[in-house]
């Protein structure tokens, strides 16, 4: 029994979250601002959680595991919910649903912590269906806007679509080896046509969850008609945690195959990367842009997946952490112009430096972090990533990924350029921040320097990932 | 010493400027701090001769190694020889002169002296690393600072060249980076250069990675046919961000060239060297038969530059010991004698707000102090014997000249032709601006330069006559660190 609360610590403290909102909507209700400051507390509290008490086990079976590297993987999820929460403040007191707003958020999370842990396949469906189907209803929580609702059901039924094809790939290999665990599974597998068609539809629906080319379509416009803080949810932690699992169904479930899915994830990493490259170069809207950009960092990440090896692991654990507080500072930055000026394109944002320095700055570190430039994390991030994709001495494959690097710094200076460079006669006023807004911006920036210098973070990352 | 003070130092000012709280205290800062930054590096320079003196022959001096990424073994490792002392004495010095003629800058100071001192710092950083990852990551770090000086304080289509020289640059980075993680795998997962300077790699990987490194580097270093970024940067940069870019950050490019690429990869090295010279004497000509055409200082000294740092990169190409050292002092007298250039003509469009030669004339009479800068800098360029120009050209030719095949003799001479070019564009444009009747009423009233500006310009002038008249130290600095790496390519 004390094992069972130990291993499970982080999703008993979101569920209890979860139970606490809805009785404080049951019952009375309370102001939103209080509330707000309530969950903020309360989702620290989960964060600091994660580092205490930690331990590997297995529960129920072979259902449930956990280890201090999928502890620190739902930690890097917990950290970037409670920035979310900071850095939207603004919007989410307007909101008219708040306790159903967190309900949803943090159920997706539960889900998320689920689909890490699983160790095997039926509970790793189960998790991802949770994780999915909340998502979508806050895609929809502008409800005057027709947009949102179009993007929640775009998204709907293209996740509706990727899971019926996640459940025909885990319905063959369970045909084909007569078991659904993580640890049984490779003995079974020895490369035949059926496991393959059976590998192609589990990785394509991954491929749809992770908005990899060519399955990348709904993104741009989900992203674009969900509010600011979905879309940094949806961007953010659903890609980290299906990244995390990815990685684990890779390496474990299908070592066997390693060579096919090896080639698989080249292609298909190369095609993320210069297709969401080309795209970006053309948004206007901040969100699309970002969305674009996401689908190349993805391609990234994918260089680093390919290397097979715990190098891979740590490579990718580690550049999720830098990318939580990148994009999530970028996010944040758009999300406090938004919501005071109701401007979302990239031209609104010339002359910005002369009202607002600060918010000019937090984007500038997010956006070079981003482009991967020194003395940003971002830069460790994806020199770590292409090193891992190096481990196979591809060279035209890291050539292509470096180059592409340039590509982004392409488009990312565009919006460095408006910010700083430009000129406009009625720049968007200077806008005062709310303290939440503040803290988290200073939370992101300080991530963004600091996770790149102290550089025993991916010394830890790869100790745990051994 | 601690050569963590020469980042430490750097850092500490950016911070301090960024603490302070009005114009005045930045521009202070920024100047103590930079001249802290200039004693550091002759305390170095003389601790670092002390040592040689009293017979410690180690390769690298002063080392410190710390663990960084563990499990990818990345350290933190720094130690000095010759070539990166005199690389930090031009560092220290342009970045002082860098200060000094920034001193009236309005706008946005406190932001502007910030990333003009991290520039530096990744100059510094860059010249001390002995572990190509933190020497990639301070190549790198001088991006941002790079385009924002561009692009915020620059003049002209600013935005257009601080995009394309942050573009090529990274390009530039790419290949780079690509080429050291090359080297990483071939030679046993390290990225420690002393390390990777006695692991052998095979001659195939040789061949691929050195042409990576090389033209990397040199994108950096404006190798010809990937110089375009030179002109368009260097003339819309503001005058301190000229005088960094082509006195700076254009070494590293060199320095890269030669201990990254031709010291680790000497097979590939002589593989290629014909390549590179005839590159090289294509820059040399065609920069200076390109600046010919230019009617603006600032175009002028940047064509200019191209074919001075295509000599540096012949003489890197010619493989002897000679022409090596020589390139190297090219690297150094150019880095002085271009910052100076830039700085006289950031003084000279300060006053009379053109920098069209045809539009100036006679400012001798006005401006006798910037005008007699302008002299001695132009001869400079054109090699006239007493200054540093004369030093390291005659030095490379030399070392040219030891290859005894009619390849590299015609290559040396048609380098050489150069120089009666190069006379011709400096005269013209001298003679054009400072002598003559004045054309224009209004140069009547200008004022010749500040205590700033004469500052900036005398120590600046103060290290080209140094070397100019008394090259020997800097040879001996020079050489030893130049024979190492000759070793290596014999084969040693």
């Amino acid at each position: 029994m004390n094992e069972f609360f130990i291993l499970m610590k982080q999703e008993l403290a979101v569920t209890a979250i979860i139970f606490l909102l809805l009785f404080i909507k049951i019952g009375k209700g309370i102001q939103h601002s209080s509330l707000l400051s309530l969950v903020q507390f309360l989702l620290l509290i989960n964060f600091g959680a994660g580092f205490f008490f930690n331990q590997s086990g297995w529960l129920f079976g072979d259902m449930y595991q956990t280890t201090p590297l999928i502890v620190f993987q739902k930690n890097i999820l917990s950290l970037g919910v409670y920035l979310i929460s900071l850095l939207c403040a603004d919007w989410l007191k307007k909101t008219e649903h708040l306790p159903e707003f967190f309900m949803l958020m943090l159920s997706a999370l539960l889900g998320m912590f689920l689909m890490i842990s699983s160790g095997n396949l039926l509970i790793f469906y189960l998790a991802l269906e949770l994780a999915t189907i909340p998502v979508a209803a806050m895609a929809n929580f502008d409800l005057h806007k027709k947009r949102s609702s179009e993007g929640a059901m775009k998204m709907i039924l293209s996740s509706a679509f990727s899971s019926g094809i996640l459940l025909f790939g885990i319905s063959l290999i369970y045909g084909i080896t007569g078991t659904l665990s993580f640890a049984l599974i490779p003995g079974q597998l020895d490369g035949s046509t059926l496991q393959l068609l059976a590998f192609v539809f589990l990785l394509s629906a991954f491929a749809f969850k992770l908005s990899i080319v060519p399955f990348h379509l709904w993104t741009a416009d989900v992203y674009e008609g969900s509010p600011i803080a979905v879309t940094s949810f949806l961007s953010v932690i659903s890609k980290g945690a299906i990244a995390f699992i990815f990685i684990t169904i890779l390496y474990k479930v299908f070592q066997p195959m390693g060579e096919v899915w090896y080639n698989m994830l080249v292609i298909l990493a190369v095609i993320t990367m210069v297709i969401g490259n080309l795209f970006a170069i053309r948004q206007q809207n901040i969100k699309r842009f970002l969305a674009f950009s996401s689908i190349a960092q993805v391609g990234f990440i994918l260089v680093g997946m390919s290397s097979g090896s715990e190098v891979g692991i740590t490579a990718v654990v580690y550049f999720v952490l830098i990318y939580v507080f990148s994009n999530l500072a970028a996010f944040g930055v758009a999300a406090v112009i938004t919501e005071q000026s109701g401007k979302e394109n990239i031209d609104d944002y010339k002359g910005l430096y002369k009202t607002n320095p600060f918010l000019c700055w937090i984007l500038a570190l997010a956006l070079f972090s981003l482009a991967g430039i020194p003395p940003t994390a971002g830069f460790f991030g994806k020199l770590f990533l292409i090193t891992a994709g190096a481990t196979k001495a591809s060279f035209i494959f890291i050539t292509i990924a470096a180059l592409n690097m340039i590509v982004s710094l392409y488009y990312y200076l565009r919006v460095i350029r408006a910010a700083f460079m430009d000129k406009n006669e009625n720049p968007i006023s200077a806008i005062k921040l709310s303290p939440s807004v503040k803290l988290g911006l200073i939370i992101c920036g300080a991530g963004i320097v600091l996770v790149g210098l102290l550089s025993w973070m991916y010394d830890y990352i790869h100790s745990l990932s051994l | 010493m601690n050569l963590l003070l020469l980042i430490g130092l750097p850092l500490l000012t950016a911070v301090a400027v960024l603490l302070s709280r009005n114009k005045q205290q930045v521009k202070w800062i920024a100047l103590f701090g930079s001249v802290a930054q200039l004693a550091l590096a002759f305390v170095l320079f003389f601790i670092y001769k002390h040592e040689r003196e009293t017979g410690n022959a180690a390769q690298m001096l002063f080392e410190q190694n710390y663990p960084l990424f563990k499990s990818l073994n990345i350290n933190f490792h720094l130690g000095v020889d010759g070539i990166s002392i005199a690389m930090i004495l031009l560092t220290a010095f342009v970045v002082v002169a860098g200060v000094l003629v920034s001193w009236n800058i309005e706008k946005m100071t406190k932001e502007f002296y910030f990333l003009l001192i991290l520039l530096g710092m990744g100059a510094y950083g860059f010249f001390i690393s002995l572990d190509l990852f933190i020497l990639f990551f301070f190549l790198e770090i001088s991006v941002i600072p790079k385009y924002l000086l561009i692009g915020i304080w620059g003049s002209g289509k600013k935005e257009y060249s601080a995009n394309k020289l942050a573009l090529m640059l990274m390009g530039g980075s790419a290949l780079i980076l690509v080429g050291i993680l090359g080297l990483y795998f071939a030679a046993g997962r390290s990225f420690d250069i002393m390390e990777l300077s006695k692991a052998t790699v095979s001659l195939p990987y040789q061949q691929v990675l050195f042409p990576l490194l090389f033209v990397g580097f040199g994108v950096f270093t404006a190798l010809f046919p990937l110089h375009t970024w030179v002109p368009d940067g260097h003339s819309s940069a503001p005058t301190a961000g000229s005088m960094f870019l082509a006195g700076i950050s254009m070494k590293l490019g060199g320095y890269g060239c030669l201990r990254v690429a031709t010291y680790l990869l000497p097979e590939g090295a002589k593989e290629y060297a014909n390549i590179i010279i005839i590159l090289s004497a294509i820059a040399i000509l065609y920069g200076a038969f390109a600046t010919m055409m230019q009617k603006d200082l600032k175009y002028i000294n940047a064509y200019s530059s191209v074919s001075h740092v295509g000599f540096s990169l012949l003489g890197i190409g010619m493989l002897t010991q000679t022409a090596i050292t020589g390139a190297l002092m090219q690297m150094v007298s150019h880095g002085l004698m271009t910052a100076l250039f830039f700085a006289v003509i950031g003084m000279i469009y300060d006053r009379t707000h053109t920098r069209m030669v045809d539009e100036m004339g006679g400012l001798m009479k006005k401006l006798p102090f910037i005008s007699t800068i302008f002299f001695i800098v132009g001869l400079c360029s054109l090699g006239l014997p007493g200054l540093s120009g004369f030093v390291a050209e005659m030095t490379i030719f030399m070392g040219s000249w030891e290859n005894a095949d009619a390849f590299h003799r015609i290559a040396t001479i048609a380098a050489a032709m150069s120089i009666v070019v190069t006379a011709v564009y400096i005269l013209r444009a001298i003679g054009n601006t400072v002598m003559g009747p004045i054309k224009n009423e209004s140069y009547l009233s200008l004022k010749d330069a500040a205590w700033n500006e004469r500052l900036a310009a005398i120590i600046l002038v103060v290290g080209i006559l140094a070397i100019g008249i008394a090259p020997g130290w800097l040879n001996d600095l020079l050489r030893p660190a130049a024979e190492e790496i000759m070793n290596r390519i014999a084969g040693k």
